[in-house]
């Protein structure tokens, strides 16, 4: 009996389509949100996060409507994120189908956040999404897709974000995110190092080896990918039996 | 058949009528006593706290309208805090009584483990189980959770072990519970639901 390593994909979503970002910018069409959740649904993916990335409130409903039809489609954990400024859009995105929510500029602008949503629905459903750079060798928190420094230290802010409640870190590298060099490893393992909840890497995954690497070195919790599950480059089956065969605990059965 | 979900103003029920929906079986949130004396099988999903489930429960005239269901033979799956409730007691909300329909205090995981314990984990039989019919020794489930129940105390038929051995599994005939969420846990966590509701036929 081992926790098996999680691996997660993850659908940017865009006014109902799923879009994939090249470091954050230039935005690409990558499919239909149902389609692609069924498909992860069926390969055995361990968990499905879906980020809204549309820019204005304006499109918080077909957002919703996304996240419901989506939700049909699943009998895996579903984390539902972007755009969560308060407990009534945590609510919203709950009783529409998701297990857990995610927050991340919102909570670096009013970190009370955190602590609001992990009362209401426990630190079960709350994860503390960061996006981190490097700079001058520190690891320094962005927000806004990664545009904007905060000057919150990366170590800190995981640690802050976990004394509020929050039940796991999904964990950003901004350098490595959309560039395919993959995960950055020692990033993730001091963090990992850092709190007592899972991290979930995320930015930068190429090959199989990334991922192995992210769970020997980084001692990564979960691993989460978006453009190379969606163009199926790279099925999620086959990297579970190849972890599986290295010696990371997967869970294969479905 | 129709399956009557608890509804005592919090946790996850609509993760938990979609597992049902998709085994085609109807549902229906029971808010009030009647509902619950009327039901056919009832299954109480709980996310949060613990002081949250047994007040709401409490708060809405549940409790009794419950434990008297469990007493006649009526079906029950509890769910993740749903099994927690059916102890005496937890160090989540030490001033709280649970239904105490099993002796037992549920207690927090040790601070030497990642907590919550999020994510899939396998089981171990101790004892044969109606639950587990037909699910692979080697079935992952979903588990989501900071407390749980000693092996020890519960008498389960299966557990599980993250800091401590825990109780994954508990049946003491109509009385069934899971501390991981079938709602969520794919194929092996629909035919516990099956199994379950083979049993409220």
């Amino acid at each position: 009996m081992t926790l098996a390593r999680r691996i997660i994909p993850c659908m940017d979503v865009d006014a109902g389509r799923v879009m994939k970002g090249i470091e954050f910018e230039g935005l690409r069409d990558m499919g239909d949100p149902e389609q692609l959740a069924a498909r992860y649904n069926r390969e055995g993916a361990d968990e499905l996060v879906m980020l809204d990335i549309t820019a204005s409130r304006d499109g918080r409903p077909t957002f919703l409507d996304t996240v419901r039809r989506v939700a049909e489609q699943l009998n895996i954990p579903y984390t539902v994120g972007g755009g969560i400024r308060s407990l009534e859009d945590g609510h919203a995105v709950l009783r529409a189908g998701a297990d857990k929510v995610t927050v991340n500029t919102a909570a670096v602008e009013r970190p009370e956040l955190v602590s609001e949503l992990a009362q209401e629905f426990g630190s079960q459903a709350v994860v503390l999404s960061m996006d981190v750079k490097e700079i001058n060798s520190h690891w320094e928190v962005f927000v806004r897709g990664g545009r904007e420094a905060t000057g919150l230290g990366a170590v800190a802010w995981a640690q802050e974000g976990v004394a509020r409640g929050a039940g796991e870190i999904l964990l950003t590298s901004i350098d490595r995110d959309g560039t395919l060099k993959g995960f950055d490893c020692s990033l993730t393992s001091a963090i990992s190092a850092a709190v007592l909840v899972p991290v979930i890497a995320s930015g930068g995954a190429r090959t199989f080896e990334d991922f192995l690497r992210v769970f020997r070195e980084g001692q990564a919790d979960a691993a989460l990918a978006a453009s190379i599950f969606h163009s199926e480059t790279h099925p999620i089956p086959a990297l579970k039996r190849f972890l599986a065969e290295r010696g990371v605990p997967m869970r294969l059965s479905q | 058949m129709k399956i009557s979900i608890i509804d005592y103003g919090a946790g996850n029920l609509p993760s938990v009528e979609r597992a049902f929906w998709r085994l085609g079986v109807e549902t229906e949130r029971s808010t009030c006593p009647e509902q619950i004396d009327a039901a056919e099988g009832l299954v109480l999903p709980g996310v949060g706290h613990f002081s949250a489930l047994v007040r709401g429960l409490e708060k809405n005239n549940l409790a009794s309208s419950l434990r008297a269901a469990i007493h006649r033979g009526l079906p029950f799956l509890g769910i993740c805090l749903g099994l927690q409730a059916m102890l005496t007691s937890s160090e989540e909300a030490p001033k709280e009584r649970g239904l105490d329909f099993i002796p037992g205090k549920v207690r927090a995981l040790p601070g030497d483990v990642k907590s919550p314990h999020l994510g899939w984990n396998q089981l171990k039989r101790i004892r044969p189980s109606f639950l587990l019919r037909q699910v692979p020794e080697d079935a992952h489930f979903y588990f989501a959770h900071s407390y749980a129940v000693r092996a020890m105390e519960a008498h389960p038929v299966a557990i599980c072990d993250y800091g401590f051995p825990f109780g994954a599994v508990i049946e003491r005939g109509n009385l069934m519970a899971v501390q991981f969420h079938p709602e969520k846990s794919g194929e092996a966590g629909a035919q516990v639901l099956r199994n379950f509701l083979e049993c409220a036929r």
